[in-house]
């Protein structure tokens, strides 16, 4: 154990690099974030100011909290349908297409991002519907359910069916059986579903960009667009805080994934 | 005893079933059961009667179908014909929560997220118990498996023989008319497994319940049960006490399934009072008892169990023992196998066949004890054979 567990030079370095890799930018935007200077290269000392220049900014605000809501609506309605899927998937009785539905659910894990926005868009064009909160709201969780689904489904296929059985005998209907036994074993995986939901639809450009309406543009939207027009250091301030949040979510999601892997014998992949 | 029972039969309430069956009438009758999945004959025709306070244990290989009647009877699958009667009423198509019969997994299933008390709780807040008489329940379960001090605990905080006795109070809580046992056993050690055998045994004997149980394990079965039905590709094989399945087994393959037996193919010959007379191919002629049901010509097996085969240098000493040892065998000891309490030789018979007998470590110092290629006599009686069609 001593010997797998010891690091030797080669593996620090290794380590080293690879985080160095992926999180030298991102360190390197957090750093900017506080910088004084107007000028997004050049440093000018420590300072607050572009996260006050942010909390006045009147559209980056809207646009944030445009963020907020589609990510927590979409993440709550996915949660529930992915669920509600998972569990007919692996407990309802095996009905024809099964398989096919089942092929079906996952197809946008690894549809392009680009024909499911543009279908989307013009779905929602033959429909006359009109483009901003709710079709934004509707195209995430068209995309972020699949991935509820599959973490739900993970863990109902290492859950034993003996517990719901043994809930069963001890005078349970199928329904409550459910509920009393099933609901709380699976609980880990449905909220680190819903994390990663959110973090998902917090984070999605191209979809929102293709069915989102004039006026209701998302944090990244509208973060892309400014951009184009010049990188002012406020996006830097933006930029941190969207990754604080997006950590302190997945870190919530990998702990309750840990816990529903405590309590069963295999975690949600996450 | 009953009388260590009291208050309501919850189960039984809820099945809406009569609690006291009429004096003489099995507590549950299965008549004529059979399952099938997709071409696959599961349970194929099964009819059990079983009293009151039986201990019965189901006993087969694996897929014989045991597990499949098991969880017909509580439940979980519905028989595709037949009826299952528990107190006269028929409760073949009813769901598992409507039967007042609970059942023990054979990996426990305990709910890993409630605690030990919750666990056994489970049943009893489904039964729309007081809150009150849940605790006292709770409690005299909890002291019957000997889990004092444990209530708090999760099922991963204990060991298997406590997890073991979580499943079996929480089965035994909602005191249901049938407690049904998968493999209850299987997953403890050998040590642990004996005494919790004892223990079950004076539980059910204590509580005047009915257990089934199915396992795989006949010297299981024989220990704990009253009654055993053994079970070969979907059917009822034989329904014996433990004794009679092992003196008197009715077929070949049960013979061969419960215990050691010495086969030796032959066919009848002659017929002297009582005794008949075999011609077998591997042992010569032996002399048998008639069995129960007499029979005719024809072809049949010799079955004597090693422990029933004595062995001697020189044949049977005494005058009795020569009267009696009709059968006498020559051969050589081929093999050896110390056991204990016991050791198993290996005869090669001078007519060809092997033997097996098992001989008793009655002395520490055993001067005795047969060595290899040592030439001895095999003999045993009549009585000691069981006739069994080929």
């Amino acid at each position: 154990m001593r010997k797998v567990s010891r690091l030797s030079r080669f593996n620090v370095a290794s380590l080293a690099l690879g985080l160095a890799f992926l999180y030298l930018p991102i360190l390197i935007l957090v750093i900017y974030s506080f910088n004084a200077s107007r000028l997004v290269t050049v440093w000018g000392g420590w300072s607050l100011r572009w996260y006050h220049e942010f909390f006045n900014d009147r559209a980056m605000i809207e646009a944030a909290w445009m963020s907020l809501r589609v990510a927590v609506s979409s993440a709550t309605i996915a949660t529930l349908l992915g669920t509600l899927s998972a569990v007919a998937l692996s407990r309802g009785e095996r009905f024809r297409g099964r398989t096919l539905f089942s092929g079906m659910l996952y197809a946008p894990l690894v549809m392009p991002e680009v024909i499911t926005g543009l279908s989307l868009l013009l779905l929602f064009v033959a429909l006359n519907a009109e483009r901003g909160f709710w079709t934004v709201t509707i195209a995430h969780t068209t995309l972020t359910m699949c991935f509820v689904a599959v973490v739900v489904q993970s863990r109902l296929g290492s859950l034993d069916r003996s517990l719901e059985e043994a809930a069963m005998d001890l005078g349970c209907d199928p329904m409550r059986a459910f509920v009393a036994v099933t609901l709380p074993l699976i609980a880990p995986a449905i909220v680190a579903g819903w994390m990663l939901a959110f973090t998902l639809s917090l984070d999605d450009l191209v979809i929102a960009s293709f069915t989102t309406g004039p006026g209701s543009a998302t944090l990244p939207i509208r973060i892309y667009s400014e951009v184009r027009l010049g990188v002012k250091p406020e996006i830097n301030a933006i930029c941190t805080l969207v990754i604080a949040l997006i950590a302190v979510v997945i870190v919530i999601a990998s702990l309750a994934s840990k816990l529903s892997s405590a309590q069963g014998e295999s975690a949600a992949p996450l | 005893m009953a009388e260590e029972l009291p208050g309501t039969d919850v189960a039984a309430d809820a099945a809406g079933a009569d609690p006291h069956p009429a004096a003489g009438q099995p507590l549950l009758r299965i008549e004529g059961v059979a399952k099938t999945f997709g071409t696959f004959r599961a349970v194929d025709g099964v009819s059990l009667d079983i009293k009151a306070g039986e201990f019965f244990a189901l006993l087969g290989p694996s897929g014989c179908g045991k597990t499949t009647l098991l969880r017909m009877l509580a439940g979980f699958e519905a028989p595709d014909e037949g009826r299952i009667l528990l107190g006269g009423k028929d409760i073949a198509q009813a769901l598992p929560h409507e039967r007042p019969i609970n059942m023990m997994f054979q990996n426990y299933a305990l709910f890993p997220h409630l605690s030990v008390r919750d666990n056994i709780a489970f049943g009893l807040k489904r039964a729309g118990m007081a809150r009150a008489e849940i605790a006292s329940r709770v409690a005299e379960m909890v002291a019957l498996v000997k889990l004092e001090g444990l209530e708090k605990r999760k099922p991963d905080q204990l060991s298997g023989g406590q997890r073991q006795r979580v499943a079996l109070a929480r089965a035994l809580a909602r005191r249901p008319r049938l407690l049904l046992l998968d493999e209850p056993l299987a997953a403890l050690d050998k040590k642990l497994r004996e005494s919790t055998q004892d223990e079950l045994m004076e539980l059910q004997r204590r509580l005047g319940m009915t257990f089934i149980i199915v396992t795989h394990d006949q010297e299981e079965a024989m220990t704990m049960a009253s009654r055993i039905g053994v079970m070969k590709a979907g059917k009822l094989a034989q329904v014996a006490s433990p004794r009679e399945l092992y003196e008197a087994p009715r077929s070949r393959w049960i013979a061969e399934f419960v215990g050691d037996i010495n086969l030796f193919d032959g066919e009848s010959k002659l017929r002297d009072g009582h005794r008949l007379i075999i011609g077998t191919r591997d042992a010569g002629a032996l002399v048998v008892a008639e069995p129960r049901e007499p029979v005719g010509a024809g072809k049949f097996s010799v079955a004597i169990r090693p422990e029933k085969v004595k062995l001697s240098r020189r044949g049977p000493v005494s005058e009795a023992g020569h009267e009696m040892a009709i059968n006498r065998l020559d051969g050589v000891i081929a093999d050896i196998c110390y056991l204990g309490g016991t050791t198993t030789y290996k005869v090669k018979l001078d007519t060809g066949g092997m033997m097996q007998a098992s001989v008793a470590n009655s002395a520490r110092l055993d001067v005795d004890a047969y060595s290899l290629n040592q030439h001895v006599v095999a003999w045993f009686t009549p009585d000691d054979c069981v006739v069994l069609p080929s």
